[in-house]
């Protein structure tokens, strides 16, 4: 049996995107723990300071290639998939099964996916490409704030800048939370599924695990941007 | 329960063979007993349309006690009916009311073709069972059932996944139209057993490979199959079939 076989079967596409869900999972609360630090009551210290430790680490910076890695490999595969799925039957229903036999959202994944990839792509827009590459062709550059004679990017003013006053994308970033809680709401156990955990003593503990995570970290999330809207931070 | 009969409208699926396009066909039976079965009422139907000269409509049965498998009707949008953990033959007149417009639909999968109306081709999961649902003993005097120890909790869960008919209301159920909970069933049924255990890695691989040579699609753990199954089958199973399969193609050779 190939490596080619194992990745290229049913199952192993599976494994690939459950393992690169539970990855991009503990990104997520690395992501959220980080910039919680917004609330710190310190103008933004905390936060800058965590995020220039994110920034300038090697072993941050290493990880930040993996992520990419992971997110390009989920999504590909998940796209992949999808479309697989949808092309084993040409001829559909007339009398939908729907909601009588699963959740909405986890027929959904395909289109949960895809407006977080959106959401992302936006996110990224605002405040990756800044904090990474400001300054490089004609990228606009973050400012920069002095802790104890050491200058350090203000990430946190910048998210002031893409936030405050500014309803529609808090709202965008809102919807993008909101979809990121459905898409959990699935993934998180249905990745383990994937793995194999039959166990239904390990699997309830997973899904109550999956349904609070598909629930704190989005809200945590969304909280954020709706913090500087309202003047919260 | 009391006893009434009423008249019905049938919106049932009409298709000449796997070549020809399908479509509905509008059907009045009258005076039908709620204590007939699905199947029964589609007899009558039947006789009403043989005698008025027309085609029958061409359907799955066997046994029609629940236990074969062969039936296989999509009414109103759910594999074998509204009821739960119920076959289309065990399927009572008693679910519907006077005036009810059914929809009858074939199994919809493209491994599934349509051989004429609502008979579709299942030989699919034939050949998946041929591929390494089966476990090889010498012929002989049969062994004696107590000399091989198995834990009563192992004995149980393998009944249960054994408990699966092959009907293949799980495909027909499933967004991805994915053969997993048939294929994790018969899997999980042997894997449980020391009498499973010489094929046991060869099995998960050679019936993955032929369910995906079959053409089903893959499981995305919706749970739609686990809900319409007439056996209950439990989609702990197809976690099961993932943590073999992902055993056995990491540690082959």
């Amino acid at each position: 049996m190939t490596w080619k076989q194992v990745f290229t079967s049913s199952i192993g596409k599976k494994l690939v995107m459950g393992f690169t869900g539970i990855f991009l999972i503990l990104f997520l609360i690395v992501h959220v723990g980080l910039n919680a630090c917004i609330w710190v009551p310190d103008g933004g210290e905390t936060f800058n300071k965590a995020a220039h430790f994110m920034g300038s680490m090697i072993v941050p910076r290493i990880l930040e290639i993996g992520l990419f890695a992971g997110f390009f490999l989920h999504i590909i595969q998940g796209y992949l998939l999808t479309v697989q799925n949808r092309s084993k039957r040409s001829v559909g229903y007339a009398v939908d099964y729907g909601n009588r036999g699963s959740k909405w959202y986890s027929r959904s994944m395909g289109i949960l996916g895809t407006l977080i990839l959106l959401f992302l792509i936006m996110h990224i827009y605002h405040f990756w490409t800044p904090s990474r590459l400001g300054g490089m062709w004609n990228i606009h550059e973050l400012g920069t704030v002095m802790y104890n004679g050491k200058e350090y990017h203000d990430l946190f003013n910048e998210m002031r800048i893409v936030f405050a006053g500014n309803l529609v994308i808090v709202i965008v970033y809102v919807l993008g939370c909101i979809s990121l809680g459905y898409h959990l709401a699935h993934g998180f156990k249905s990745a383990f599924r994937t793995l194999g955990v039959h166990n239904n003593r390990y699997f309830d503990m997973i899904k109550a695990t999956g349904y609070a995570f598909a629930i704190i970290v989005p809200l945590a999330f969304a909280m954020m941007p709706v913090s500087y809207y309202l003047g919260w931070v | 329960m009391e006893h009434y009969t009423m008249n019905l409208n049938l919106k049932v699926w009409r298709q000449q063979n796997a070549a020809a396009k399908g479509g509905f066909k509008l059907y009045r039976v009258e005076n039908i007993s709620s204590e007939m079965s699905f199947l029964e009422m589609f007899d009558v139907l039947n006789e009403q349309l043989i005698h008025d000269g027309e085609d029958p409509i061409t359907f799955d049965h066997d046994c029609r006690e629940g236990i074969c498998g062969s039936c296989s009707m999509y009414i109103d949008g759910k594999p074998h009916g509204p009821w739960q953990a119920n076959t289309t033959c065990q399927l009572h007149m008693r679910a519907f009311k006077d005036g009810d417009t059914i929809v009858v639909e074939p199994w919809r999968a493209d491994s599934f073709p349509v051989i004429k109306d609502l008979m579709v081709d299942r030989t699919a999961f034939d050949r998946i069972i041929q591929a390494g649902g089966y476990i090889s003993v010498n012929t002989g005097n049969a062994v004696d059932g107590n000399s091989l120890p198995i834990p009563k909790d192992d004995a149980d869960a393998s009944f249960a996944a054994a408990m699966c008919i092959g009907c293949g209301a799980c495909v027909a159920a499933c967004k991805n139209s994915s053969a997993m909970l048939f294929v994790s069933a018969k899997v999980a049924h042997l894997a449980l057993l020391p009498q499973g255990e010489p094929e046991r890695r060869s099995r998960v691989l050679n019936m993955v490979a032929q369910m995906d040579k079959e053409g089903f699609g893959a499981c995305t753990n919706t749970g739609a199959c686990e809900a319409t199954c007439p056996k209950e089958i439990s989609l702990s199973n197809i976690a099961r079939l993932n943590q073999e399969y992902t055993l056995a193609s990491l540690t082959a050779k």
